[in-house]
């Protein structure tokens, strides 16, 4: 806590109120989180109250608080360091209870085992011990100091992946592409790493029309759902393949970008916002409702998968005159090849993604995006044209969405508008802000973030959403402007890199 | 023969009329000054030239050719190149890239060498080229404002204000340079100033602005001598 408190003490009766405030709050959060849980009995739904979990949630918090203002107070590390313990046993006894419903109102489980088997003893007094020594060694005296050490340790981060962007970048389209041969055999991995790669290649299309053009633009699913749509009625109507769908889905995405690009020209921020998140719905909406098309709601299925380019097919049951793929590898067959093809094909899609739009910035019309975000007036006067760049870069933006689409619709072989929601829009909104607007690969970071890790924490069930709540708020305290929020010149001048990192960093 | 020809101009902002009937000329090769106090119009007659916002009543010929219902982009293609209020640089940009786009309007084959003119005028963007333009000093940003728009290889440099919030010794310096621009790169400079002392030394002729009216003209000679500039403009520290 800031050091402007340090100095004088608050009175017993502050401290009581704080704590009550603190407790409140806990109580309102919890009580509809945590206080009930539906439970499917013989009779029917039942609500079953959970005060218990409640109880612990605002133990646990009060504590946490007291630790903090113990610190703020600057009395003893020694008193620090119990009551951190003591709130690590509130959220330990917190996840035995909803891990084990069993046993309501049973007496505290570190107790029970406190008073068990000789080795129940142990665990305990050791993971007491372990618990205290590290809330007690990392604990400093005084509270600015570790301030400072942090920003110090963030500072040197920055330089170091600055001045190795290239090699970060290298590194991980290395690791990328040998993804499949390290985890071949794992299915679920594969199909994690595919959904991933489809959300950083949404992220990139959008970072082009939010990062560098600085349009925001809520409605981005919309050219999503484009692409996903015209992929899946033109192979089923006229019963094209996906590579020939592939470029037409980018093209009809693409020209929607400009048909919303056109009535938002003169929208700026929060107005702009609106009105593409208007579009957004009035896509979704028109696909729920234009049954004879669209299916409405009950969307379109059995999409065709993509072939070998067209050379081989993926199937077990090979149709008449084609090859399997195994035949023509000379391989047996395996349900992963065609897993793993379509992995590395949204992995090359994205690359190509983030290439164009690593190409297009050094190019006028990238420039000029970013010129347009930084100030409109300016660029008008030294001769940029801003209705055809705000156009372009819709577009652009909009043509990736749509490749990710059509993607998404081969991948899926089935699509609903209900995979189309403003939800999705904001989430690649988040992935590109928060990895930092126009950084390539914070977009990386971000939905590895923000896809992989509440999928692979399944387990948790809805309480990842708590984790990942509190990930956001994190963010929000120590990296408010993005993981990645800085922009580097695309070309640099008679500097050699390292005077240009030491120039940056004071 | 006048470059810049301005022809009984009126411009609304909404309601209100911001300039109220403007005739004024910038012949080729001249250093031409209007001054004028806070909201007089001085920067929206600049802006009116450029196209944003676009003259409701009146004419603006530019070589002959009248502007005033052409669009700003357009503008600047013809040979007209602005440092505007607050100088707009691109703040989030190197000094290299915001030169990159003053060029935006020219051939690429005549970048390096105006890039070198730029350097020559303004040594201290040399120095800075690869420093985001946010974080220099405003004597500074004011240099690249001024590059930038050299950068577009104009004919007619339209100036607004570039002593606003600069020391002053750097002042004197950029007040320096825009007359080397017009001697020796041979550009017609429009300056809008509040600066009036020094405007009118540099300048070869003035125009006062009063409430959206033209009320003095002569040459910088004359409207330094006169009485009423005095007492309203320079009087009081200059």
């Amino acid at each position: 806590m800031s050091s402007a408190f340090a100095s004088s003490r608050t009175s017993g009766s502050e401290i009581v109120k704080e704590l009550a405030f603190f407790a409140v709050i806990a109580l309102l959060m919890s009580v509809m989180i945590l206080g009930v849980e539906t439970v499917d009995r013989p009779t029917g739904l039942e609500l079953a109250v959970r005060w218990d979990l409640v109880l612990i949630a605002i133990g646990s918090t009060v504590i946490g608080r007291l630790a903090l203002i113990v610190r703020r107070e600057g009395i003893s590390r020694l008193v620090q360091a119990l009551m951190i313990t003591l709130a690590a046993v509130c959220v330990f006894e917190m996840f035995v209870r909803f891990r084990d419903m069993d046993d309501r109102w049973a007496s505290p489980v570190v107790l029970d085992m406190a008073v068990g088997s000789f080795t129940s003893i142990v665990v305990t007094v050791c993971f007491l011990a372990i618990v205290f020594a590290i809330a007690y060694f990392s604990m400093k005296e005084k509270s600015a100091v570790v301030v400072d050490e942090s920003t110090k340790i963030s500072s040197k981060i920055q330089v170091a992946y600055r001045s190795n962007t290239k090699k970060i970048g290298l590194i991980g389209i290395i690791f990328f592409f040998i993804f499949p041969l390290i985890f071949g055999e794992n299915r679920s991995a594969i199909d994690l790493a595919t959904l991933v790669m489809i959300y950083i290649m949404l992220g990139w299309g959008l970072n082009i029309v939010v990062g560098l053009a600085g349009l925001l633009d809520l409605g981005y699913v919309a050219f999503y759902a484009v692409g996903a749509y015209s992929y899946a009625l033109l192979s089923q109507n006229f019963d094209l393949s996906f590579w020939l769908c592939l470029p037409l889905a980018g093209i009809f995405a693409a020209s929607f970008g400009i048909v919303l690009g056109f009535p938002v020209l003169r929208l700026r921020g929060d107005y702009l916002a609106i009105v593409t998140l208007g579009f957004g719905e009035i896509i979704r909406v028109i696909l729920i409702n234009w049954y004879d098309l669209t299916g409405g709601p009950d969307g379109i299925s059995s999409i065709e998968r993509p072939s070998f380019f067209g050379l081989a097919e993926f199937s077990r049951r090979v149709p008449e005159g084609s090859i399997g793929f195994g035949d023509l590898m000379g391989i047996e067959y395996s349900s992963m090849h065609r897993l793993i093809f379509l992995y590395y094909l949204i992995l090359i899609l994205a690359l190509v993604t983030n290439f164009v739009t690593m190409r297009l910035r050094k190019l006028p019309i990238g420039r000029a995006w970013e010129a347009l975000r930084e100030d409109e007036i300016a660029c008008r006067s030294l001769g940029i044209n801003p209705t055809n760049t705000k156009l372009s870069a819709f577009a652009i933006g909009a043509m990736f969405g749509g490749f990710a689409g059509a993607f998404f619709a081969t991948r899926q072989g089935f699509i609903s508008p209900e995979s189309f929601t403003f939800l999705e829009s904001a989430v690649i909104l988040a992935i590109v802000v928060m990895g930092g607007m126009g950084s390539q690969i914070g977009v990386v970071l971000a939905a590895v973030v923000m896809i992989g890790f509440p999928e692979m924490f399944r387990e948790l069930a809805e309480y990842r959403m708590l984790i990942f709540g509190a990930g956001m708020v994190a963010i929000m305290l120590w990296r408010p402007r993005g993981l990645l929020s800085f922009r580097d010149p695309t070309i640099l001048l008679n500097m050699s890199k390292k005077e240009k990192v030491a120039g940056e960093a004071k | 023969m006048s470059m810049l020809k301005i022809e009984g101009v009126h411009t609304f902002y909404g309601n209100i009329e911001a300039l109220r009937g403007v005739d004024m000329e910038v012949n080729e090769g001249e250093i031409v000054t209007l001054i004028g106090a806070n909201g007089a119009g001085k920067t929206t007659l600049l802006m009116t030239c450029c196209g944003s916002p676009q003259a409701t009543k009146g004419r603006i010929l530019f070589e002959g050719q009248d502007i005033s219902r052409m669009p700003t982009h357009e503008i600047c293609h013809l040979g007209i190149q602005q440092s505007p209020e607050g100088r707009r640089i691109f703040p989030r940009m190197s000094v290299h890239e915001n030169l990159q786009m003053g060029a935006n309007t020219q051939d690429p084959k005549y970048f390096e060498d105006d890039l070198e003119m730029v350097f020559d005028l303004f040594p201290r963007l040399k120095e800075r080229i690869n420093q985001r333009a946010g974080t220099m000093s405003g004597g500074e940003q004011q240099m690249l404002a001024i590059g930038r728009a050299l950068m577009g290889r104009p004919r007619l440099l339209l100036l607004d204000e570039p002593s606003l919030g600069i020391a002053p010794l750097v002042v004197k310096q950029i007040f320096e340079t825009i007359k080397k621009i017009n001697r020796e790169k041979k550009v017609t400079v429009f300056l809008v100033e509040q600066n009036a002392f020094h405007a009118l030394k540099l300048a070869h002729r003035g125009y006062v602005m009063v409430n959206g009216n033209i009320t003095l003209s002569g040459t910088g000679a004359e409207l330094l001598a006169n009485p009423e500039v005095r007492a309203a403009y320079l009087e009081g520290g200059h």
